[in-house]
């Protein structure tokens, strides 16, 4: 080797060099590609690629009815699906002036919070084997079962349930769903101690996360960066407490805002939102109203002629509804504003300036889901 | 919070030629496209509306027009606009970008342009973002699906 050519490698002035992260790399949690610009081993500059499994969503509700609609949005945000159904379901609402019964606003406020728990749970765990404790998958995974078995048991399916329909729900819940979630309740209590004890402390866990793809509160309003990862920056962003729907005027709660900016500020906050959901599950779960699971409804729901908007809080943050209705059966056009749409693309301004390893601990704080990014 | 008829009457004195078509929900603004940048800069920087968070960016196909919908809030107010811009040309359309203002706004125009071949001046990166570059623009409403993706 010339002299010229280690002197290079010791101190690393050759040229650039571009690594592509995924589409099919583990840590990008979907088919992401991510192409990251080296020198050395810093973060130069990245550049998000998406669209691998862009679906045409958008596009599909214009060819279906708002009842179909409900089983597409399901498959953009995988684990906040009761989220994304909600969140149609009350643009349809709205829309036609419908009165939703008590029971299933408080009944829809709870599955909120329990796939919130779910989501919360996924996230921990990947978030933790990300950066290379195993453990914490296998303690996440086994928690989580328990809220999928509710929903097996009410809903008959795990991940994707579209349980709701415009103006109630599919059916009503299984009679053993109040003491299903009080058990767990009372077992998750027990062992959400147990995360922090596993990895909060964990020197060598600090010392990746604190510090570490720092984001101006700044940076997260203009970014449009919602959700647990915003509120982590102190971008105070909670469409539950900004405009209430459901039940979530009934409950007392608070919005957990950290201010550092941090990849461990996003991790607090999504474990202080953990016990925020369990204690406005135990507000709800003994107070659900005796009624109908649904409003009457029309078999053929036509929206009347003009322009929609709903936010909901999905687990990652913001989820918009914007629809434009001509007076058919479905919609003129239909536009889903994603969280993690507007979360991905804040990666470039956090991450330019740190180290690659650093890369995969600030995609993991994001909690990313890229079919909701393509949809 | 200002209410509708305080936020009318401010955003008439920043610009006299806007329109309030009867909204449903929201207070919805028109603005001509020419005026768009400088309307939004004003609304944005001004303390009395703040509207400092784009939500949501969007166009929908009229198929004799394309309109451009831009859903702004403030965080300071909690008041929320719905702005508008009418692009009568169909065959070359294109509108100020306003990622200067808010940088999320690049890459909800980037989608625009990739599903309506929408073009925004002064962008930093007008390319496609989901789809490849001899695809059509599946968004507008004459778009044939001759593969038969969508339709059953």
């Amino acid at each position: 080797m010339s002299e010229e050519i280690i002197k290079d490698v010791i101190v690393g002035e050759q040229e650039d060099y571009i690594i592509n992260m995924g589409p099919q790399h583990p840590s990008t949690h979907g088919v992401l590609r991510l192409e990251v610009c080296l020198k050395g081993e810093t973060v130069k500059y990245l550049i998000p690629h998406v669209g691998y499994i862009h679906r045409g969503i958008e596009k599909m509700c214009e060819a279906n009815t708002y009842q179909q609609i409900i089983h597409l949005t399901d498959r953009m945000d995988y684990l906040s699906a009761h989220m994304n159904n909600e969140a149609v379901c009350m643009v349809v609402e709205n829309a036609m002036q419908v009165k939703v019964p008590e029971r299933v606003k408080y009944i829809r406020t709870i599955l909120n919070e329990l796939n919130r728990l779910a989501s919360h749970q996924l996230w921990w765990c990947a978030f933790g084997m990300d950066l290379g404790a195993l453990t914490s998958f296998f303690y996440g995974l086994r928690d989580r079962e328990m809220i999928l078995d509710i929903f097996e048991e009410s809903f008959g399916s795990r991940l994707l349930h579209s349980f709701n329909t415009p103006g109630g729900l599919m059916h009503d819940v299984h009679p053993n769903f109040q003491n299903r979630i009080k058990e767990f309740i009372k077992y998750f209590r027990k062992k959400l101690p147990e995360y922090d004890q596993l990895l909060t402390g964990n020197v060598i866990f600090q010392n990746r996360a604190i510090g570490i793809g720092l984001m101006s509160k700044e940076t997260a309003i203009g970014y449009g960066v919602t959700g647990p990862s915003g509120r982590g920056s102190g971008f105070s962003c909670d469409v539950r407490k900004i405009a209430p729907y459901g039940a979530y005027d009934k409950v007392q709660f608070n919005e957990i805002l950290a201010t550092e900016g941090d990849v461990f500020a996003r991790y607090k906050v999504r474990m202080a939102e953990m016990w925020e959901s369990m204690n406005i599950l135990e507000q709800l779960v003994d107070n659900i109203p005796e009624g109908d699971f649904t409003a009457k409804m029309k078999p053929i729901i036509k929206l009347p002629a003009g322009e929609y908007f709903q936010r909901v809080e999905t687990a990652r943050g913001e989820l918009a509804v914007y629809v434009v209705s001509d007076g058919n059966k479905s919609p003129y056009r239909m536009k889903f504003r994603t969280p993690n749409f507007s979360n991905l693309f804040v990666m470039n301004e956090i991450s330019a300036g740190c180290k690659i390893a650093d890369l995969i601990a600030i995609s993991g704080s994001l909690d990313l889901v890229i079919p909701d990014i393509d949809r | 919070m200002l209410n509708k008829e305080e936020l009318t009457d401010i955003i008439r004195s920043f610009e006299p030629e806007v329109e309030f078509p009867e909204g449903k929900q929201l207070l919805e603004v028109i603005v001509p496209a020419e005026k768009l940048f400088t309307l939004a800069e004003k609304l944005k920087s001004d303390s009395k509306t703040a509207f400092n968070y784009l939500i949501t960016m969007t166009a929908v196909d009229f198929l004799t027009q394309m309109t451009v919908v831009y859903h702004l809030e403030s965080t300071e107010f909690r008041h929320l606009i719905v702005l508008k811009s009418v692009l009568s040309d169909r065959e070359n359309p294109a509108i100020d970008s306003l990622t200067a203002l808010y940088p999320t706004a690049e890459y909800f125009e980037r989608e625009v342009f990739d599903l309506f071949g929408i073009r925004f001046n002064n962008h930093p990166n007008m390319k496609r973002l989901f789809l490849e570059d001899d695809y059509g623009y599946p968004l507008r409403k004459d778009f044939r699906d001759e593969i038969n993706i969508i339709e059953r």
